[in-house]
């Protein structure tokens, strides 16, 4: 039997651009996101948020396909309800990191079209940034880029936090972790930088900022301007969101 | 996004439809009994544009009467602004008959939510909510309800104004405009309406409105000279009758180079 | 233990027109501990007797927690409660899926009564052994209902289920008018007054054996801020200050100038004949 191959023409999925990224300090972490939602040469909205916390030491970033994005981010969160009604605690890093790849995963024949970049707290109170593949391939690291400008921002960070390609003094080393005074000038940077150069980032910059308990970078903190702290419990990590403009042309 | 309706679906052949009759139902190649269902896949009778635009006293949106096939004015009194309960109106583009499906499903869940008579209502935050939902698990099934839809409303003294597709996507503005508004009356709205969201009185809201029908009057082949306008205010709904705009074709006189006229 | 033709079957009528299983399902909450829930305009609160078998037994949860918005104190069966509650933050949750809102209080109990509703009409079935208060807010303010396995749900400014609850009850009517204007600090006093009236001669209320549960704004007594005046249950230490505000039985039976409550006239024993008085 020949049965010809019947075209499916409707597309179930859609990019919105925007790009993400993650960055761990020794005991912080920095998750920024841009706030245009976009779609081909139009720009749908200045502010859709793209950085969710989820407790008060994991946040997540969501890329690529809006709808999938938010229909995650909303399952991700019920799941973390039932673990808080199970265990009445919020759910640790590397487990939500775990279940956000069987989340995925599970849809790997009609896949959430979604980078996710997990960034928070570990139990040991070290920053920690995960990231994730659309069907759940994941890794712990230092910092990530995703989404649309991925590749003007992920070789600016290999540089300026792996430090590839710079040669340390003689008898000097490059450190581990850099502080949270130098990463977050760089977060600012690489965001205006890919606004420059993408056209689909652009109009406003989400930066949540996850300190582990007594984090020497509060007082800094405390002091920038416009900070909004959103901790909701007494465990001891703390988040914060810092708003800033970005171009919108 | 691509704004023209028909084009959703896949891309318009010059091959067979030199006449832009698309999209006329086409006999499957394949049989069509073979699938046991006939899901979506391209819009029939459509709509174009919805506008809407947040003022000082709520949402004012707007929407004409057509529903065309293909090419074809189909319907002409067509209307495409739907009242949902006391605080909301939603407005369509794309396949008509989904539209008219999903007001089927709005009016239930509001005659439900009405018999409660608990003193709890739907507002437009949680009609928007639920038609997300509705419009990204229909995606997620591959039978997609046809349509971008705005929901403008205002309750507790707050407005709301969204924007939902067939795809699931949804996002919130001042200015939101679908279809070829999203090109040609959405740059207009924004830079009426952007900063001046809470200052903009009722007829200041209308010219803007107006103004951005006129544009799509003239440059848009699937619009009409017809339409209405809805506001949602602390007072509730109201649909306006069918309205028209001032239009001059004066200058057409003048044109040369196409048409008739060669010279 | 066969007492009666119409006890086995909880869809038959007795001749008095009475569902016998459904009341033996009532008394069922009457053998649990007793928990009593009051409310005022700004806050809703639950207090509950926890009990424990023995020395080396932990005590029994009597709290859960529905949402961010509903809490529940239970008395009767703690599996069915656990089954009952599961259900309710199933409905919490679809209704954030699917509405984007906190389920109005009202309707999760509705909910919970048509479920118990069906034990007591369907062949085959059986009543839930368990009695709930439930506290919530939403746009209309904070509530108190009162769920029972009858699939009968009521709302209260004040209400007590659970053993020996008569005498609570006779403080919370004796005192419930000032309720509606009371600060926290005072209402959460009041109730743990009618608590006590739970309790065993010997027995009086520690931080072991007392939850409370709080809805609204964050008493003087809580360090932490509470975004929303959420649902929060306090154990322990976190009881003590409240336990502290108490006034001595004695002591307060001489300033309101009033006599003691009177006995309470439901027998707790566990093991007595139930029965079915006019």
């Amino acid at each position: 039997m020949s049965q010809q191959p019947t075209q499916q023409s409707f597309n179930p999925y859609t990019e919105n651009g925007g790009t993400i990224l993650a960055i761990a300090g020794a005991d912080f972490t920095v998750i920024a996101g841009d706030t245009r939602q976009s779609e081909g040469y139009s720009i749908q909205t200045r502010y859709a948020p793209k950085v969710f916390r989820l407790t008060d030491k994991a946040t997540l970033a969501v890329n690529g396909f809006a709808a999938d994005g938010n229909m995650f981010v909303k399952k991700v969160r019920q799941r973390l309800e039932w673990y808080r009604h199970a265990h009445a605690k919020d759910m640790p890093i590397r487990a939500i990191a775990r279940l956000i790849q069987t989340m995925l995963y599970a849809r790997r024949f009609f896949p959430y079209y979604v980078y996710n970049i997990l960034g928070g707290i570990e139990e040991d109170g070290t920053g920690a940034v995960y990231s994730f593949d659309p069907v759940g391939s994941y890794e712990r690291e230092a910092c990530r880029a995703a989404g649309a400008a991925q590749s003007l921002v992920q070789p600016f960070l290999d540089n300026q936090i792996y430090f590839k390609n710079q040669t340390a003094a003689p008898g000097a080393s490059f450190p581990k972790h850099l502080p949270l005074s130098t990463v977050l000038p760089l977060v600012i940077d690489s965001f205006t930088g890919a606004t420059e150069r993408h056209i689909e980032v652009g109009d406003g910059l989400e930066i949540y900022v996850v300190l582990a308990n007594n984090s020497s970078s509060l007082q800094s903190l405390l002091n920038m301007r416009g900070i909004q702290e959103l901790t909701a419990t007494n465990d001891g990590e703390r988040v914060f969101v810092i708003r800033k403009e970005l171009k919108r042309d | 996004m691509d704004h023209f309706p028909t084009n959703w679906g896949r891309p318009r052949s010059e091959a067979f439809d030199a006449y832009g009759t698309y999209p006329i139902h086409q006999r499957p190649k394949t049989d069509s009994f073979s699938a046991g269902v006939q899901r979506t896949q391209q819009p029939i009778v459509t709509g174009t544009s919805v506008l809407a635009i947040k003022y000082k006293d709520g949402i004012m949106m707007a929407a004409d009467n057509l529903a065309s096939y293909g090419s074809l004015a189909r319907f002409k009194d067509i209307q495409r602004l739907h009242p949902v309960g006391n605080n909301t109106v939603i407005g369509a583009g794309g396949d008509m008959s989904d539209f008219q499906y999903i007001q089927t499903i709005l009016d239930e869940l509001i005659i439900d939510e009405f018999t409660a008579q608990d003193g709890h209502s739907l507002g437009p935050a949680e009609i928007h909510e639920y038609l997300a939902q509705v419009m990204y698990a229909r995606r997620t099934k591959m039978n997609p309800l046809w349509n971008s839809l705005l929901v403008g409303g205002f309750k507790d003294g707050k407005r709301f104004l969204a924007y939902v597709d067939l795809l699931g996507t949804t996002y919130t503005a001042s200015t939101l405009a679908t279809g070829f508004g999203g090109h040609l009356a959405q740059p207009l709205l924004r830079s009426a309406v952007e900063g001046k969201e809470d200052t903009l009185t009722e007829e200041e809201a209308l010219a803007i409105i107006e103004n951005s029908m006129r544009v799509l009057f003239y440059r848009d082949a699937r619009s009409l000279n017809k339409y209405q306008v809805a506001t949602i205010t602390e007072s509730g709904v109201k649909i306006s009758e069918s309205k028209s705009v001032e239009t001059s074709w004066s200058f057409a006189e003048g044109i040369r180079g196409y048409g008739a006229q060669v010279q | 233990m066969f007492r009666n033709t119409y006890d086995s079957d909880n869809t038959v009528f007795s001749p008095q027109g009475r569902l016998h299983q459904v009341e033996y399902a009532l008394e069922a909450v009457k053998q649990g501990s007793a928990a009593v829930g009051l409310r005022s305009k700004t806050h809703a609160v639950l207090l509950a007797l926890k009990r424990s078998t023995g020395e080396l037994a932990s005590y029994q949860q009597k709290m859960f927690r529905i949402d961010d918005h509903v809490g529940i104190a239970i008395a009767g069966l703690t599996s069915d409660a656990r089954v009952l509650s599961n259900f309710m933050r199933q409905q919490a949750m679809s209704s954030k899926m699917v509405f984007n809102r906190p389920i109005p209080v009202n309707r999760l109990v509705s909910s919970i009564a048509d479920k118990a509703q069906v034990n007591t009409q369907e062949y085959g079935r059986r009543p839930y052994g368990v009695g709930f208060l439930v506290v919530g807010q939403d746009n209309g303010g904070p509530h108190l209902y009162e769920f029972s396995p009858s699939g009968n749900s009521y709302e209260y400014y004040a209400m007590s289920i659970g053993a020996r609850s008569q005498s609570a009850k006779t403080y919370l009517e004796k005192h419930y008018e000032s309720f509606a204007d009371c600060s926290l600090e005072d209402l959460v006093r009041h109730g743990l007054h009618a608590l006590r009236e739970t309790l065993q001669q010997d027995k009086e209320l520690n931080v072991n054996n007392t939850s409370i549960g709080l809805i609204g704004p964050k008493s003087e007594f809580e360090e932490t801020e509470v975004p929303g005046g959420s649902f929060r249950i306090l154990e322990n230490q976190l009881v003590d200050p409240f336990l502290q505000t108490m006034i001595a039985k004695e002591t307060a039976a001489e300033e309101a100038d009033i006599a003691p409550a009177a006995a309470p006239s439901v027998t707790a024993a566990g093991d007595e004949d139930v029965t079915m008085a006019e």
